[in-house]
């Protein structure tokens, strides 16, 4: 798989929201919800992408299907540039990358009947007649567990877990290669979860797809990622594969967070590290290394010198100069 | 009540058969008063429509044998004005005026609302622009604004109907700006975003369709300001002209027979009233029916 050539490749992607002030609205300061991300998805994986809320998860995200603009970098996808791309150029790629949002209530048009809302996407993206995009709408209702008689509902009529299969569906709809899955099971029930990520990794099998599965729940990721991203503060922290994260974790952070994790074993202690201090704002980014402001080994020179991406076993990467 | 509450009532309660508008219209008449302006409403749009048949004279047939007779005269049973013309087919033909010129006036000013409204809120860039515009428009007390365009256009009734219109545009943009400006925000815009939809298919697909409870109680209550203010400019000799059945017209022509024919200008001011009110009430109940936050109880 690693010989094969990435399906989406991310280099050096800055995404900052400028803060306006003054008079004349001149830019005095940046938020940089990303800064400076790298990374490889390859054809068929599931990448997982945690951190805290306000790390630039989603930023990355959106940023990567042409949602935002980025600011900095390139986003290569089949080798083609896409970042910066017009909204024009950018809609033959937006049929092979899609989007799964986090809340089934807000993502689906409330004056719409759902087949409405999967009948446009193929209006936008395809020349089919009337009748096919109907039989191929239903078809997209029965795969991902509705019933074709769903087609002329509302949203309202629905429940979490089944609007949240319409926005499966949407996604699905024009056959893509890479979905984005942005907190896609975080508002729903846990056992509500867990269909739904059943759902996603059968068609993931079935049409070959490319998943970034964003999201702050650990557990989740672990089970559906084949290779997790570690972002703090908009910035790669640690990337390996589930194992290599999850078993060994380098990073100081990766090892806070994943100590937060309750243990389902009554008795069974395990050492809680702690972090002290609040998230650094991203609009005041901290010099050096983004996490030393609270990180529990820092050294002095964590503060001066940002640390490098680099390979410490294969495909494990880390960004810290105390590993 | 917080969005969670929400969600779970709205999980625990049976899945809604109704199509939205319906319930709406439910909603709408459980309110007395706004039932009773729709009543109103209802009889003026039925004496507009078939006012040649609910007279026995013209609004313009002049008997000056029988000049300012009083209410419960004999075949004319809301007596007759100074001309001796009958003030029941007036009144009618009055109703047809104020209703057709103030659905022409609020008409053209929602779409010219709307079109501003739609752009300004979607496209950040031209709403400073927009907006300030709207200002400045804002900055006009509103009959002075109107006087000023008829004194630009000449006095007509088409030209109280280019006033009241372009006087009506500002109000419309902020309001569908606002609500442009919330739904634009919403998911499921972003989601059409990221399937490559256009902005013309947003805009008119997505967005408009989630904007029209405030549009439609904008109309309603838009309807009486532009009814009244037609009255008020042909009060002031600015709209329709004499022998023109328009209800301000006729009060300004009952000005001078207050003492002796008081129901010449007291008739036509009953009439504006009822109707001016009918429609504040009308747009009071569908503000109420449509507003999101009732849902729940309902």
């Amino acid at each position: 798989m690693v010989n094969q050539p990435p399906l989406l490749e991310v280099e050096k992607l800055k995404k900052y929201y400028p803060i306006k002030g003054g008079i004349i609205q001149r830019t005095i300061s940046n938020v940089k919800a990303v800064h400076d991300v790298s990374l490889e998805v390859h054809e068929g994986e599931t990448l997982g992408i945690v951190g805290e809320s306000g790390c630039g998860k989603s930023t990355l995200g959106r940023t990567v299907l042409g949602l935002e603009n980025l600011t900095e970098g390139s986003i290569r996808f089949r080798g083609d540039n896409i970042g910066g791309l017009s909204d024009r150029k950018l809609k033959k790629y937006k049929k092979d990358m899609q989007m799964i949002f986090q809340d089934p209530y807000a993502s689906l048009n409330p004056r719409q009947r759902i087949g409405d809302a999967l009948e446009e996407i193929l209006i936008i993206h395809t020349k089919l007649s009337k009748k096919e995009r109907r039989n191929r709408v239903q078809e997209l209702l029965v795969e991902v567990g509705l019933k074709d008689e769903h087609f002329d509902r509302y949203p309202h009529e629905f429940s979490g877990g089944q609007r949240q299969r319409v926005g499966i569906a949407r996604a699905l709809a024009v056959n893509p290669s890479l979905i984005v899955c942005d907190e896609a099971v975080s508002a729903l029930d846990v056992s509500v979860q867990a269909q739904i990520i059943k759902l996603l990794k059968e068609l993931q099998s079935t049409h070959n797809l490319t998943y970034m599965f964003i999201s702050h729940d650990l557990a989740v990721v672990r089970h559906m990622s084949d290779r997790v991203l570690v972002m703090y503060l908009g910035a790669t922290a640690e990337l390996g594969n589930s194992d290599q994260i999850y078993n060994n974790p380098l990073h100081p952070y990766t090892k806070a967070l994943l100590s937060s994790i309750p243990r389902p074993i009554p008795g069974k202690k395990k050492e809680r590290i702690q972090l002290v201090g609040d998230l650094p704002s991203a609009s005041d980014y901290p010099s050096g290394c983004p996490f030393h402001t609270r990180c529990p080994i820092a050294k002095s020179h964590c503060a001066e010198v940002r640390p490098e991406w680099r390979e410490v076993e294969e495909g494990h990467f880390v960004a810290c100069h105390e590993v | 009540m917080s969005a969670d509450i929400a969600l779970n009532e709205n999980k625990t309660k049976p899945p809604k058969k109704e199509k939205y508008y319906v319930q709406t219209i439910r909603r709408v008449l459980k309110n007395k008063l706004a039932v009773f302006g729709i009543i109103i409403i209802f009889i003026q749009v039925i004496l507009a429509i078939f006012a040649p048949l609910l007279v026995n004279y013209g609004p313009y047939v002049q008997d000056l044998s029988q000049t300012k007779l009083g209410i419960g005269a004999e075949g004319h049973f809301l007596g007759t004005d100074n001309y001796g013309r009958d003030m029941w087919s007036r009144l009618v033909y009055g109703a047809r005026i104020s209703l057709i010129v103030g659905l022409a006036a609020v008409g053209i000013g929602l779409i010219g609302g709307i079109a501003l409204g739609l752009i300004s809120g979607y496209y950040k860039k031209l709403d400073g622009i927009i907006m300030r515009i709207v200002d400045l428009l804002f900055a006009f007390p509103g009959i002075l604004l109107a006087m000023l365009i008829i004194a630009m256009l000449g006095t007509s009734l088409v030209n109280v109907v280019i006033a009241i219109s372009i006087w009506s545009i500002p109000g419309c943009a902020r309001i569908v700006r606002g609500s442009v400006l919330s739904v634009k925000k919403q998911e499921y815009i972003l989601a059409m975003k990221s399937v490559g939809a256009s902005d013309i298919r947003i805009i008119f697909k997505h967005i408009l369709p989630n904007c029209t409870a405030p549009i439609i109680v904008f109309a309603t209550m838009r309807m009486a300001t532009a009814i009244l203010s037609t009255a008020a400019l042909s009060f002031l000799g600015l709209g329709a002209q004499p022998p023109t059945p328009e209800w301000g017209a006729m009060i300004a022509a009952g000005q001078d027979f207050m003492w002796d024919a008081p129901h010449m200008s007291i008739i036509p001011g009953i009439a504006i009233m009822l109707t001016v009110f009918a429609f504040n009430v009308v747009g009071d109940g569908l503000r109420d029916a449509l507003d999101p936050n009732m849902n729940l109880d309902m």
